[in-house]
């Protein structure tokens, strides 16, 4: 059951093609992360998504109808990459005004604002102000405010930015159980080991264009290069075949490329016969930040400015 | 809508509940009512200091008239000097100046010297001035055979008063007091205009720097959110405005209570000046003056003024950074007209009817100030309408046009656009 499906998305600025033509869809429920390098276009894209900015073309389909930023405001939490809060504005006065922004009514917010300062310890801040805490205290005051109205949809920009690891496995908790309980989360950022260790699901945009699209395990396989990681007492005489190509050789472990149609099995058959003794056999596969700086590296770095008519 | 509510609330509150703004709505009148007890004060006290002159009469002018005392100016005749014997001693004499009058022909143009030490204030140049042409009168008078006491019991001094005539009845009515309501309704809108106006800028700037712009504006619209900092800024000001009407009355009504004595005093010193008293002049002017016509221009104007001028601010300060410079420049263009207007109102109360004042007070960018310079005269019905109408109709046009800018411009962050760029968004659809 998806829950969102972005059709042909387009969105041209003065001299840039922030995002051209990206479709894809998100199941309910689902953890994904969208990924891509500096200015691919990914906070153009949460933008559209949030109805912030209008796409120069293309829809957005939310819950099964077209998105409407008047109705679907409240069923959707973003949480911009830039923090923003009122600096001088009381902290509980300012998660209750911005969850009655959410369409709360004041008794509601009220309640759900204490209920998560509970969770959170932070009860004590109820009076302080935001200039009075530090980069990562006024992080989870920000989280906070974005997934107080139980939103279908959570939009998460970096949300670990500044944090120390307590607080990220405290928030990271917090994301599963969300998912859990039926919320979808996007997940923008380029921190490539969260992906893998939070994400079902992955894109990968790049200069305004979808790249890449699918699960991390299946992106995996797709990207594997068929090396294997074998741990035995190997002397380099064994090594001589044409089955596979050596890529690294320490005392008690080998990394094989298998070549041609050469199986696993054609592998352990090799070694038994020459009479090793094998303790361990795994296949390896890449990371997804080798896969990143893989399909990344071949472009330029930087995005050029280019003229739009 | 009910959004638009809760930003709004959120504006003003957070306004009116800061120290802030507790101590400049209450000092503003203190402030006021403190310069009016100094000037009260001077202008009773300083009659008590006063500047001895001596004056060497050599042509006899003031022979045959006798000097009035003035509490301000004692003037000493001395004999047997002359100008330059006398230049080196008056000081240690005790006089702080002389007056020198030379022999000369009673009938011509004559010029005459006051030596001193330091510069002669002004009212006492003016106060030896009317002496002097009160003996040449006397002495001329005199060769002409007419008795001075006959001339003063027939020249005149006429008073005129104006009567203003409305359905209600004839009042009394006083130009002074007329020219002062209109230029403190000017300066009050014009004040507010550019105070207000301010405010609203940086709030956009503010929340632009703080990225909380971003937050809000996925949970409201765009428009909302500037609407509902023009309109709770807008409250704040009309807020400012009844405290400060509450607080003058209240004081006015307490002066007299309070300090009875220096009530007397400025009466009594007034009366020397003033045929009559001028508290009362004041009541009679502003009686008969339309209050009610007045106090609802001004609320028209100050509010429809104020909602023009909000949304330039507010797209000004969607389209800058934190740098404070880049505002100043955009907000020069706003502000020229605003000055404009301040400039014609000054002059338009003096000529209400004059093309400049009509042509003012119709151009919607300078109405809501050129109308307070013509609020107590009688505006023709067409005037009044073709103003208002072009006044809504141009905060309407403003605001379609500011919020387009102010949605691309809160988001945008870098290099603050061109004029050109500007205009695009602004004319863009959707």
């Amino acid at each position: 059951m998806q829950l969102l499906e972005l059709q042909n998305l387009k969105k041209y600025f003065a001299t840039q093609k922030a995002v051209d033509d990206i479709s894809f869809t998100i199941n309910k429920g689902s953890i994904f992360g969208m990924l891509g390098p500096n200015g691919a276009g990914k906070t153009t894209l949460l933008r559209m998504i949030t109805g912030i900015f209008y796409p120069d073309s293309g829809e957005v389909i939310f819950n099964g109808k077209k998105f409407d930023p008047s109705s679907d405001f409240r069923n959707i939490g973003y949480m911009p990459e830039e923090r923003g809060l009122y600096k001088k504005m009381k902290i509980g006065e300012q998660a209750v005004y911005l969850a009655r922004l959410k369409g709360l009514s004041h008794a509601e917010a009220t309640q759900k604002v204490k209920e998560w300062f509970v969770k959170f310890e932070m009860q004590s801040w109820w009076n302080k102000k935001v200039e009075d805490l530090s980069k990562g205290m006024s992080q989870k005051l920000q989280f906070v405010t974005t997934v107080l109205h139980e939103p279908n949809l959570i939009i998460l920009d970096e949300p670990f930015s500044g944090l120390d690891p307590v607080n990220a496995n405290l928030i990271k908790d917090e994301i599963f159980k969300l998912a859990k309980k039926g919320s979808t989360i996007i997940f923008s950022t380029h921190r490539m080991e969260q992906v893998e260790e939070i994400c079902d699901h992955i894109v990968l945009i790049n200069k305004g264009k979808k790249i890449l699209d699918g699960t991390v395990n299946n992106i995996k396989q797709d990207f594997k290069e068929n090396i294997y990681k074998v741990g035995a007492n190997i002397l380099p005489e064994h090594l001589m075949t044409y089955i596979f190509e050596v890529v690294k050789h320490e005392d008690h472990l080998v990394l094989i490329k298998l070549q041609h149609d050469a199986t696993p099995n054609d592998v352990l058959k090799h070694f038994i016969n020459q009479g090793v003794e094998i303790h361990s056999f795994n296949e390896v596969l890449p990371s997804i930040n080798d896969i990143f700086i893989q399909l990344v590296n071949g472009t330029t770095n930087a995005r050029e400015f280019q003229n739009i008519q | 809508m009910n959004k638009t509510f809760l930003i709004i609330g959120r504006e003003y509150f957070s306004r009116v509940k800061k120290k802030s703004f507790l101590i400049t709505t209450i000092l503003v009148p203190l402030v006021i009512v403190a310069f009016y007890a100094i000037i009260i004060a001077v202008s009773v006290k300083g009659s008590t200091s006063e500047t001895k002159l001596a004056v060497i009469d050599e042509a006899g002018l003031f022979s045959d008239s006798t000097l009035s005392e003035s509490k301000v100016l004692k003037l000493t005749f001395i004999k047997n000097e002359t100008e330059q014997s006398f230049t080196g001693k008056y000081k240690e004499q005790g006089y702080e100046g002389f007056l020198y009058i030379p022999v000369f022909d009673i009938s011509k143009q004559q010029k005459f010297v006051v030596h001193s030490q330091s510069s002669l204030s002004l009212s006492n140049n003016i106060a030896i001035e009317k002496y002097i042409n009160k003996a040449i009168e006397n002495k001329r008078l005199i060769a002409k055979g007419i008795d001075p006491a006959v001339f003063k019991s027939i020249s005149a001094d006429a008073q005129v008063d104006n009567t203003i005539d409305t359905k209600e009845g004839s009042k009394k009515g006083s130009a002074g007091v007329a020219f002062a309501v209109s230029f403190a309704c000017g300066i009050l809108i014009y004040m507010m205009m550019i105070i207000y106006g301010t405010q609203v800028m940086r709030g956009v700037m503010e929340e632009k720097t703080n990225r909380i712009a971003e937050v809000i504006v996925s949970s409201v619209k765009p428009f909302q959110l500037m609407l509902g900092k023009i309109i709770g800024i807008g409250a704040v000001g009309l807020t400012q405005f009844a405290i400060w009407i509450v607080i003058m009355v209240v004081l006015q009504s307490a002066i007299p209570l309070i300090f009875p004595d220096m009530m007397q005093q400025v009466t009594n010193g007034a009366a020397a000046d003033v045929d009559e008293n001028m508290m009362a002049t004041i009541t009679q002017g502003l009686s008969s003056l339309p209050l009610l016509k007045i106090v609802s221009l001004f609320l028209f104007y100050f509010l429809a003024g104020y909602l023009t001028y909000a949304s330039l601010f507010a797209a000004v300060g969607s389209v800058v950074s934190e740098d404070q410079q880049e505002a100043q420049q955009l907000v020069f263009p706003i502000l020229m007209p605003i000055i404009l207007g301040f400039v014609i109102m000054t002059n338009s109360i003096n000529n209400p009817h004059s093309n400049m004042a009509v042509f003012g007070s119709i151009f919607p960018l300078t109405s809501p100030i050129v109308m307070m310079g013509r609020i107590t005269y009688d505006i023709p019905a067409w005037q009044l309408i073709a103003s208002m109408v072009s006044l809504i109709a141009t905060f309407l046009f403003f605001t379609w046009v500011t919020a387009k800018i102010y949605r691309t411009g809160i988001l945008m962050y870098g290099k603050k656009p061109s004029w050109k760029e500007m205009l695009k968004w602004a004319v863009k659809k959707g």
